[in-house]
């Protein structure tokens, strides 16, 4: 049994505690922010924040962040109540097939809780580690600058 | 997510009021003189494309799927508009057999063509069947009502809303597309940037993809595939797969190998079990990967003169020859591919994230030795889909899986190398090209000669089966022979020259498995002829886009052509300072389809070879636009796919096995090197709609190639373009 604290809230699991952060998310909390690209840690799609800090939650165990507050897409906003980042992937469509936006969106709060003002170059090295095989860099640089402006105002 | 799957007539009892007895038979008073637009031919009955519930949602039932091109989004407001009706009333059904038209496969950048025709027509006539339905309902001649939302009024202020108007059976009709639907220049919604439906839920965690899906009981597969093609399983512990935590099947027929456990990692551990036991007989029959050129062209092949023209020119001065080549190429999607299936008293249900619902039903069918009315399968979305990739092996491995735990559905996820190795790849391809100049540096003759693999071998054609795991089986089910056609596409020139050649030697043989892959031929003819253009107007001593202009006589081309150089601010007789460059790259998608024009700038870093693409303007003739944002994202999209293939891609390997397992060794294109892409849009309203998913990639490769030439001064012809060679031509 592991107890994860996730999206604000403690959750006992029973799993092995070197099952993947991905899997219990996914599998045992039912979360669908975090995805599966690559489980190798190359293409960022499973982004997590743990503490307010961008991580790879496919090469991550579950015993390494017990104690540790995760965050997920659902846990920064919702359908109803999104998130500045949220809104702004929605405003300006920086999604085609949308497989990459969990990742984009939760590195980009990590930019941006840091670095409330990024220039374009902050931000494409920010997500430089980031995959996207539609194309849809430019909206999601957009989207990402919308959301600064509208963090700070 | 439509996780539950209907049947016609559950769905019908769930549309309270309206019980659709629907059937796919052929239209009995349909003649077969008259061809009905589009896809409505395929399913000549109105409810085949609509319903409408008593409270006014209008269903929609389309064969097209979503594979992240935004195609429901554009689907429903063709609807929207001929119906008249809000778009948040409008709910879209999309590929599930047995609940929507046989559209055949979403692919070749026609779901607007035929798709968006078919609907149109379907519910133009919808409307027009609702208004006479109020006419009689309100005594009144039809030509007096109005429809909007969804609400039919009369000239004295009474109302009807269709969903009181849509009764039972009211659509149960032949469609005979004899309803004119709106003309342009009364749309509202057509031709609008409405959002995306799909972006809301996928950005915030909602369940929007097949690997969201969780269903009762629901456990996960993994499989395990040979290393290489050709080799052949020979022995593996399957015992001690099986006493691993969670394990609940270890599958093997031949040389397919799979994994069932009651949790994800679990089947993952079982798959690191299999992998370490398993024994191969390996073969070593790849060819050399430095020489694959040289080996198309000395393969048995089948030739075909795919256009000739010939009349009496002027005499030849000089001729010049060139030859192009790319490599094998990945889909590389996001995802690896993902399916779920299960299978229960000799009925399968399979998701999957197919483009061919029917097509991929088929030949399961034919696999598992089911009847095809025994098994449904619903698309459900994957990551970005670019052509035929491993969705439908994936639904096949699951189904396999499936069988060994009757009564529970088996979610079967590739791994990364699964997919980077066992993904049909785009074939290599060389070109060759000459052309003939006269005096006055005029092309009298061009010649287009071009070697490459299959460019469509997708489930569903007759003469086998078309799905991984069925070679792999100990009863192996031959592979039914690709559809040739793809390799020569775009190689015939769109511009007028007086002679003409073009030459295609199709190699069956595959040492890859090659299929559809974003345009097809089309990105490496395009490349070719576009780029061999660039050098015969070099040689010719003209400006590369006065050169193709003065070959070009169909306006619409000319028109993208000078909006993009026009955009581009493109000046005749710019000198490179050997760093920056700037090209050109023009097509008609298939000649039929979207024209694309680009202009491309790049920077050479000498010293390390690397290209760098800066920016990319673009402009696009689609025809009539649906949803301008959607189509810009659509070409700004291929640009920058495009780019990175250009840059970058090639699969890897040796003579036994795939080596490009991973983004190290298939990297594509990462932020930091991602061009600033303009995109401009020429809107046509009344001409025909034209898919714009697929006609930027060729265009922007050339205009990449064209600017790296300019840069260097020497000619780029082969790609990924090679830094080494890049430094080598600068010294």
């Amino acid at each position: 049994m592991v107890t994860l604290d996730v999206n604000g809230k403690k959750h006992a699991v029973d799993v092995s505690p070197d099952t993947p952060l991905l899997y219990v998310l996914r599998n045992d909390l039912g979360l669908n922010g975090p995805k599966f690209g690559c489980g190798l840690g190359q293409c960022g799609t499973c982004t997590v924040l743990m503490d307010g800090r961008a991580v790879l939650s496919c090469m991550m165990t579950a015993a390494a962040v017990v104690g540790r507050k995760i965050v997920t897409l659902e846990g920064l906003g919702s359908l109803e109540k999104p998130h500045p980042l949220q809104q702004a992937f929605i405003a300006e469509q920086a999604a085609q097939c949308g497989y990459c936006a969990n990742g984009m969106i939760m590195k980009s709060k990590e930019l941006l809780d840091r670095t409330p003002d990024p220039s374009e170059v902050q931000i494409r090295s920010a997500l430089a580690a980031h995959l996207c095989r539609c194309g849809t860099h430019n909206n999601i640089i957009r989207a990402v600058q919308q959301a600064a402006r509208e963090m700070k105002s | 997510m439509t996780a539950p799957l209907l049947t016609r007539r559950q769905f019908g009892k769930s549309m309270v009021g309206i019980v659709v007895a629907f059937t796919f038979a052929p239209a009995l008073t349909w003649s077969a003189e008259a061809e009905l637009p589009g896809d409505l031919g395929v399913a000549p009955r109105l409810e085949a494309w609509l319903a409408i519930a008593p409270d006014g949602t209008v269903t929609i039932f389309t064969g097209k799927v979503e594979i992240g091109q935004g195609v429901l989004t554009a689907l429903a407001q063709i609807a929207a508009e001929e119906l008249d009706v809000a778009l948040p009333a409008i709910r879209m059904i999309s590929g599930q057999t047995g609940l929507t038209p046989n559209e055949g496969f979403t692919s070749g950048s026609q779901s607007m063509e035929k798709g968006g025709a078919a609907l149109r027509f379907a519910c133009a006539e919808a409307r027009h069947i609702l208004l006479d339905q109020a006419a009689t309902r309100l005594a009144v001649p039809v030509t007096t009502l109005k429809a909007a939302d969804g609400v039919v009024t009369a000239a004295d202020g009474r109302q009807l809303s269709y969903g009181e108007l849509a009764s039972s059976g009211l659509f149960h009709r032949d469609a005979t597309a004899k309803v004119a639907p709106k003309p342009p220049a009364e749309y509202k919604i057509v031709g609008t940037s409405v959002p995306r439906r799909d972006i809301p839920a996928k950005v915030t965690g909602g369940a929007s993809y097949v690997q969201d899906l969780r269903l009762p009981g629901m456990v996960f597969g993994r499989i395990v595939r040979p290393p290489g093609p050709g080799a052949v399983l020979t022995t593996v512990d399957m015992e001690a797969a099986r006493r691993l935590p969670g394990i609940l099947a270890v599958v093997r027929d031949g040389s397919f190998l799979g994994v069932v456990a009651l949790r994800e990692e679990q089947a993952i551990r079982g798959r690191e079990a299999l992998l370490r036991s398993a024994k191969w007989r390996e073969t070593t029959t790849l060819p050399d990967e430095g020489r694959i050129h040289a080996w198309l062209q000395a393969q048995p092949d089948e030739v075909a003169m795919v256009s000739e023209k010939r009349s009496a020119t002027a005499p030849v001065v000089r001729r010049l020859t060139a030859t192009f080549t790319k490599r094998y190429t990945a889909h590389a999607s996001l995802a690896p591919s993902c399916a779920v299936a299960e299978m229960s008293e000799g009925k399968l249900r399979v998701w999957s994230h197919t483009q061919g619902v029917y097509p991929l039903r088929a030949s399961l069918a034919t696999v598992l030795k089911l009847d095809p009315e025994d098994i449904v399968v619903a698309h459900v979305e994957g990551s970005g889909c670019y052509g035929h990739n491993g969705a439908d092996d994936a639904a096949l491995d699951a189904a396999l899986l499936a069988r060994a735990v009757p009564g529970r559905p088996v979610k079967l996820q590739w791994m990364r190398d699964d997919e980077a190795a066992w993904e049909p790849f785009g074939s290599a391809m060389v070109m060759q090209l000459s052309a003939d100049l006269s005096a006055d540096n005029g092309i009298v003759d061009w010649q287009h000669e071009l070697w490459s693999n299959i460019h469509s071998s997708r489930p569903g054609r007759v003469g086998g089966v078309n799905l991984l795991a069925a070679e792999h089986l100990a009863v192996p089910f031959a592979a039914a022979q690709g559809q040739s056609g793809g390799e020569d596409r775009n190689a015939v020139p769109l511009y007028d020259f007086p002679n003409q050649k073009i030459i295609r030697h199709l190699i069956r043989k595959m040492p890859l498995r090659t299929s559809a892959l974003r345009t097809l031929g089309a990105y490496g003819n395009v490349f070719a002829l576009e780029s061999f253009l660039d050098e015969v107007a070099e040689a010719a001593g003209v400006d590369p886009v006065a050169y193709r202009l003065r070959y070009l006589s169909d306006p619409r081309a000319r028109a993208v052509i000078e909006l993009a150089a026009g955009k581009a601010n493109w000046r005749p007789g710019v000198k490179s300072d050997g760093v920056r460059g700037r090209g050109f790259g023009f097509a008609m998608y298939k000649n039929l389809a979207c024209y694309v024009a680009c202009v491309a700038d790049v920077s050479v870093n000498r010293q390390s070879g690397q290209v760098s693409v800066t920016r990319v303007v673009a402009a696009a003739d689609a025809g009539q636009i649906i949803n301008p944002q959607g189509l810009e994202m659509q070409i700004e999209g291929g640009v920058i796919q495009s780019t990175s293939w250009t840059l970058l891609e090639a699969v890897r390997f040796d003579r036994a096995r795939v080596t490009s397992r991973d983004w190290e060794s298939y990297p594509i294109l990462h932020f930091p090197a991602v061009p600033k892409v303009e995109v401009h849009l020429i809107d046509r309203p009344d001409e025909p709609s034209l898919g714009g998913g697929e006609a930027s990639t060729g265009p922007a490769a050339a205009a990449i190639a064209n600017a790296v030439s300019h840069a260097l001064g020497r000619r780029v012809r082969h790609l990924p373009l090679d830094p080494g060679w890049i430094k080598g031509a600068v010294l």
